[in-house]
């Protein structure tokens, strides 16, 4: 079999998406696109199944947050194609009022911890989730804390005073 | 030439076939050279406890040759890595389990302070919810670091009074932290 | 509820559906039950010793460790990365340090490519010997783990001599090393090669035929190749299942094409094969290291880091006495050093599996985000679910070879 890469990996998914793949760079080698959170599953689905591609390895799920922007979310997807050692990013937008996206879970079991730790500390909604409830973080927490917006210490804390470290 | 050491005998007065010493000195050596530890151990402080316990440093020589898992066996709380506010409910009800007397060690930066997680999800030292009676500096402490924590807290076992769990002082500070203690 | 108790495949009595006995009881293992080492909880739903369900709780140890990251300059991370799997911390260390320099383009000498190998062998034979000697442990033959910790304790004697420290090491500097291994450390790891093998094969002796290990461990927690690639499985357990994915060898870094070395394999993905692709593991890390330090007497001795001023601390001794050093000290701890605004992902090969760093930065102080692909949560996700129809006592071996560890899990 031929050795795959970025180049065949671009001319196909633009072949079966065309505009819905966009914004495509590659980062230090890279390969990472854009794609909109309807044409998410199909994507991944076409990559993971694909005789030629073979992505079948699912890395990793997270997400980012861009406080400021239109789409203050990103949720970052790192696929591996374990036959080819292809890697490929695939970035969904998203904007804050309307924090959903569908589950990746029908197509890998590994997606749902790391679903799950999105939620946890961005609270993007997987809709379709078997499970999707917070898991290192206390139930009764209520905000979603790797949000920018809140700090890193615990703001209720009498322990430490501001005096002692100059502030 | 044994090479078991003896302890050495409280001060007391000794005659021909007799010594007499204090009850609570005699009591305290026997409690002191026999400290069961109840290792609670989170993170990266619990992997120098295995090797205290190990072949190289050995913590059986002093007495504390029996881990015990079971919080009514134990006499020495060891709590040893980070405490997450998630964990912080566990931990007190290991301790509230264990029979008087009881006595804590916190093994660490975290368990003492936070440590270098000064975070939302952090317990800030486990002071805030138990009574400690030894804090043992390092991030992890050093397997001797470990074992001088445990020979420190040996030294208030041998010199407590056996009176001291049923004073009002002692009720106060369990108070203070909102636990009740079990022998009432 | 006697419906879902007939469906269990193991030799299990059915029950009638008027039998008294049909009840489930339910435990809650952990999370801080003796026998799983570290912060688990599981609340399992059991029918007398066999797990019928279970649900696993995590975060008992979360310390928020990427929401640290983003406001800590670069090398104030390093201490994070030690705590993730600590017990192969300098793996950790050297990922973040990879991480860094893969953002930034620098070219790293081969001398200390050669020199991270070194210590990220030494850091991998570490973890499998706990995680090999608790599964003993968990087995019932105590002392084996008794003889591998001596061994465990004279790594951490190599690392005092390199860093000074035994178990949160924080090894390195972007670029290299912050001083060269001395003469004491390369006799070390020399007497380390000659000393560990009779050790570790006397290890091996004791379980490899051993009846009640095998009885014990063999097809227990068997996976296939499949389930374990559709639940991201890596690492060791995953090379277990008969899937040859190492990132050593899939993608190298620091030199490691350079280098003879296998990948070992199971064919059942049980906790036997889990445990036996760990001893080969060992076995191939020792191999790793002999080649190691027979290429770094092929080098220009004393280099011990690349020459990049902009990130590399001045020596300690310059800071004090020349007022450029002391710039480039104060630029560098308070992370005004100008990288470039980009994304960058890198991958090494942990002791549990593939340890990913994600981080994007925007040319501020500290990483705008930094995700740590962690493989013991990755990992860990599928123990409740392949626990049903398990008995108790195979499904707390299986948690001790899949050498789960709470600081990577919770992060």
């Amino acid at each position: 079999m031929n050795k795959l890469d970025n180049s065949q990996v671009i001319e196909s998914l633009q072949r079966k998406f065309g505009d819905h793949i966009h914004q495509i760079t590659e980062p230090k080698g890279l390969l990472t696109v854009h794609t909109d959170r309807g044409h998410i599953i199909e994507v991944l689905q076409f990559i993971k199944e694909d005789e030629r591609l073979q992505f079948i390895y699912l890395t990793d799920i997270t997400a980012v947050h861009y406080p400021g922007s239109e789409l203050e979310f990103m949720i970052v997807y790192h696929v591996h194609s374990l036959v080819h050692n292809v890697r490929i990013r695939i970035k969904v937008p998203l904007s804050k009022m309307d924090l959903v996206i569908p589950t990746a879970t029908v197509l890998w079991n590994g997606a749902n911890w790391m679903e799950r730790e999105t939620y946890d500390f961005y609270g993007v909604n997987f809709e379709g989730h078997p499970d999707l409830r917070r898991i290192l973080n206390m139930d009764e927490m209520e905000v979603f804390p790797m949000r920018k917006e809140y700090p890193l210490e615990d703001p209720n804390r009498v322990d430490k005073k501001d005096l002692y470290f100059g502030r | 030439m044994s090479k078991i050491t003896l302890s050495d005998a409280p001060p007391g007065v000794e005659g021909a076939g007799f010594f007499a010493t204090r009850l609570d000195k005699a009591i305290g050596l026997a409690r002191a050279n026999s400290l069961w530890p109840l290792p609670f151990a989170t993170s990266c402080c619990g992997i120098e406890f295995m090797a205290t316990m190990g072949a190289t440093y050995d913590l059986a020589r002093f007495g504390a040759e029996r881990p015990s898992f079971s919080p009514r066996q134990a006499d020495m709380l060891l709590v040893m890595g980070t405490i997450a506010k998630k964990m912080a409910p566990v931990l007190r009800q290991v301790y509230t389990q264990m029979a008087e007397p009881r006595w804590v060690i916190a093994v660490g930066a975290c368990a003492s302070s936070g440590g270098i997680f000064d975070t939302y999800s952090v317990l800030q030292g486990i002071d805030e919810i138990i009574p400690v009676d030894v804090y043992v500096p390092g991030c992890p402490p050093r397997p001797e670091a470990i074992l001088d924590g445990v020979l420190r807290l040996q030294d208030i076992v041998k010199n407590e009074s056996l009176n001291r769990r049923n004073t009002p002082e002692y009720k106060a500070l369990l108070e203070k932290y909102g636990i009740v203690s079990e022998h009432e | 509820m006697s419906k879902s108790i007939s469906k269990i495949s193991h030799n299990s009595p059915v029950l009638e559906d008027n039998d008294p006995q049909d009840d489930l009881i339910t435990l809650n293992l952990g999370p801080t039950h003796p026998a799983t080492h570290g912060v688990f909880q599981n609340v399992l739903q059991i029918d007398g010793e066999r797990i019928v369900s279970g649900v696993s709780t995590i975060g008992y140890i979360h310390r928020a460790f990427e929401k640290i990251a983003e406001h800590r300059p670069f090398y104030q991370i390093t201490p994070l990365t030690d705590r993730l799997n600590y017990c192969s911390s300098p793996i950790n260390n050297m990922g973040w340090y990879l991480t860094v320099e893969k953002l930034l383009d620098i070219e790293i000498p081969k001398r200390v490519q050669y020199m991270r190998v070194i210590v990220m062998e030494l850091a991998r034979i570490a973890d499998h010997i706990i995680c090999n000697g608790i599964l003993g442990v968990d087995t019932g033959a105590f002392s084996g783990f008794l003889y591998v910790m001596q061994e465990r304790e004279f790594i951490y004697e190599i690392y005092e001599e390199i860093c000074g420290a035994r178990l949160t090491t924080n090894i390195g500097r972007v670029g290299g090393f912050e001083r060269d291994f001395n003469e004491s450390a390369f006799a070390k790891i020399r007497e380390f090669l000659v000393r560990f093998p009779p050790v570790l094969r006397e290890f091996q002796e004791l379980f490899d035929r051993n009846r009640i290990f095998i009885e014990r461990t063999s097809n227990v927690a068997a996976v296939t190749a499949e389930e374990a690639l559709n639940y991201s499985w890596s690492g060791p357990i995953l090379r277990a299942t008969g899937v040859d994915y190492d990132v050593r060898a899939h993608s190298p870094y620091s030199s490691y094409e350079e280098f003879d070395f296998d990948v070992p394999v199971g064919t059942n993905g049980d906790v036997y094969d889990r445990f036996s692709v760990r001893n080969e593991e060992m076995w191939q890390s020792l191999r790793i290291i002999e080649q190691a330090l027979e290429k770094i007497d092929k080098e220009p001795t004393g280099v011990f880091h690349a020459d990049v001023p902009d990130f590399y601390l001045p020596p300690k001794e310059d800071v004090y006495t020349s007022m450029e050093a002391l710039i480039y000290h104060f630029k560098i701890v308070m992370g005004e050093w100008d990288a470039p605004k980009d994304e960058v992902y890198q991958a090494v090969e942990g002791a549990n599996g593939e340890l990913g760093f994600y981080l994007i930065h925007d040319g501020g102080r500290t990483p705008y985000r930094l995700h740590f692909r962690r493989p013991s949560f990755i990992n860990y996700q599928m123990f409740a679910p392949m626990s049903s129809g398990m008995l108790i006592s195979d499904a707390i071996i299986n948690m001790s070879s899949l050498n789960i560890i709470a600081g990577e899990l919770d992060a």
